[in-house]
């Protein structure tokens, strides 16, 4: 049986904090995505534009036709967000099932003994960067809330003393947000991570040419997910930046 | 029965009981889905995204079982 582990491996440390191979691939996606932002911008202004760019604006265009579809007026303001959160996971997703992500080992000092740790993890099959996505969600949520409805009205619709029934359900509104990060955090960590055992265990059943279905199946696996957690965004949003009663 | 059986019996129920509830839920999805687009075949796009949307909900409660069969096996 190959070797699974749950948990990113470290790599190094630097000045305490430990370096793990999923911190290494997150920022090789993240100068990628830069690259790839800087690159739109400067093709942008230019009379005679390249391929890449158009290919990008469809991206851009379809995914935008999306959200407006959800979060109609509001969607000019919230946009960056959501394509940011969209763009990234997309990328983090693809870019562990390049060939070479989780396959290539190196040698790490762990106490006394050597263990061999795969360099580079696909970013989202490492729990805390999931979780770290699913908080600034459900921060960004909060913030939006405020900021469209004030801070009274927020307020409100958690703790509402006009009758017992609205106060409990402010108290399960209460506790819906937390579960949000929960739910989020875990669907993208799980689905990822599940999609690499799966390529793990196939390839070590059937070396040759039965990978491939599977491979394809993970890459509309990862673009569902980067889809559904910020078209899931959209929707928390768009309930949450509009008054109850 | 030792720990280790115990352990291998505990990750293959967790999924397998894990993962009736949303294959329930994914076919009701996919029937109501053909349903709809019979009515209304116009709609295609929009109940398409609603869809897949649905399906990844369904699919998140068998992921969950996912998870917890793989922390108990490989954990």
């Amino acid at each position: 049986m190959p070797h699974i582990s749950i948990k990113a491996g470290k790599i190094f440390e630097f000045l305490g904090l430990e370096i793990t191979n999923s911190m290494i691939a997150s920022a090789i996606v993240f100068l990628i995505t830069i690259f790839i932002a800087l690159y739109y911008k400067n093709q942008s202004i230019l009379k005679k534009k390249g391929n890449f760019y158009y290919l990008i604006k469809f991206f851009v265009k379809s995914i935008y036709d999306l959200f407006y579809s959800v979060l109609g007026d509001k969607t000019t303001v919230l946009f960056p967000l959501l394509f940011a959160f969209f763009f990234y996971i997309l990328l983090q997703n693809w870019f562990g099932l390049l060939p070479g992500v989780g396959s290539l080992l190196i040698k790490v000092k762990e106490g006394h003994e050597e263990v061999l740790v795969p360099l580079l993890r696909a970013n989202t099959a490492d729990l805390n960067t999931t979780i770290a996505l699913a908080i600034i969600s459900v921060f960004s949520i909060q913030y939006f809330a405020i900021k469209y409805l004030g801070i009274k009205k927020y307020l409100h619709k958690f703790f509402n003393f006009s009758d017992p029934i609205s106060f409990f359900v402010g108290i399960l509104d209460i506790l819906s947000e937390f579960s949000k990060v929960l739910s989020f955090a875990f669907r993208l960590f799980g689905n990822i991570f599940a999609g690499e055992v799966l390529l793990t265990i196939v390839a070590f059943l059937v070396p040759v040419l039965a990978s491939f279905p599977f491979i394809a199946l993970e890459i509309f696996v990862g673009f569902v997910q980067a889809l559904v957690f910020s078209m899931l965004t959209a929707v928390f949003l768009s309930n949450a930046v509009v008054e109850h009663h | 029965m030792s720990t280790e059986a115990m352990k291998l019996l505990s990750v293959a129920i967790a999924i397998a009981v894990g993962a009736i509830g949303p294959a329930l839920g994914i076919g009701m999805i996919g029937s109501k889905a053909v349903e709809a687009l019979g009515r209304n075949p116009e709609a295609e796009s929009a109940i398409r995204t609603t869809m897949i949307l649905a399906l990844a909900f369904a699919e998140a409660i068998a992921i969950y079982a996912l998870v917890v069969a793989l922390i108990l096996k490989f954990a």
